[in-house]
């Protein structure tokens, strides 16, 4: 690679990681996805978006398959090999696997709650949602 | 359907005492789940408990298209083996 090459794809990497930065502050709730949210490309997105909706929670979400320096870019920033990503409050909380758990086990209405977000799941408070399905 | 390569992998590293890897795309080798129970997971998150797995799996999940994990501890793997095993088998 020659240095001018070099410079260039050291100067889009930083681009990219600022236009990220920038990204996942922009909502409480952000997510980076295959598809959009009424249209998932991919089973992992599709269940994301999904938890989410029946939290009724509000999000930006990303698709990566339009970008492909997002796509390869929120990888390098999260570093995390797979998509989809959640953000809360501009902070990396998982992939598909770990929401899913978070819905489970209670946590992700707790973190909402944290973030000023009342999940509409979240009627019995600090009864750990037991109403949702397993 | 188990993949050598995976079974191969030091999963000593995790002290796991147990991990399990399908590969659900009948053999195509894009799409996997594994479980891995390890006493070194205990007091740890679950973000912390993936990248590990990250970690370990790293070039093989630059060909993965699909991937799904389950991290526990031993602990928490007696209480949910049952469920898991039906779940995914």
């Amino acid at each position: 690679m020659t240095p001018f090459r070099l410079y260039k794809s050291i100067r889009s990497f930083s681009t990219t990681v600022d236009k990220i930065a920038n990204l996942v502050k922009k909502n409480k709730v952000v997510v980076f996805m295959k598809g959009v949210p009424d249209s998932p490309k991919c089973g992992f997105s599709n269940a994301v978006v999904q938890i989410l909706r029946m939290h009724d929670v509000k999000y930006d979400a990303h698709d990566v398959l339009e970008d492909e320096s997002l796509r390869q870019g929120i990888k390098d920033f999260s570093n995390w090999p797979t998509i989809p990503q959640v953000f809360i409050n501009g902070e990396f909380v998982g992939g598909c696997d770990i929401l899913l758990e978070m819905h489970k086990n209670g946590e992700l209405v707790a973190e909402l709650k944290k973030v000023g977000i009342t999940s509409a799941l979240s009627e019995n408070e600090g009864s750990q949602e037991k109403k949702s399905k397993d | 359907m188990y993949v050598c390569c995976y079974k191969e992998k030091n999963w000593s590293t995790l002290k796991s005492s147990y991990q399990e890897v399908v590969d659900e795309s009948d053999g195509c080798g894009i799409k996997f789940s594994v479980i891995v129970v390890s006493s070194a997971f205990e007091g740890k998150p679950l973000i912390h408990r993936h990248r590990s797995i990250h970690s370990l799996l790293e070039e093989e999940l630059k060909t993965i298209h699909a991937f799904k994990q389950k991290t526990l501890t031993p602990a928490e793997w007696e209480g949910k083996k049952e469920m898991i095993k039906s779940s995914t088998s």
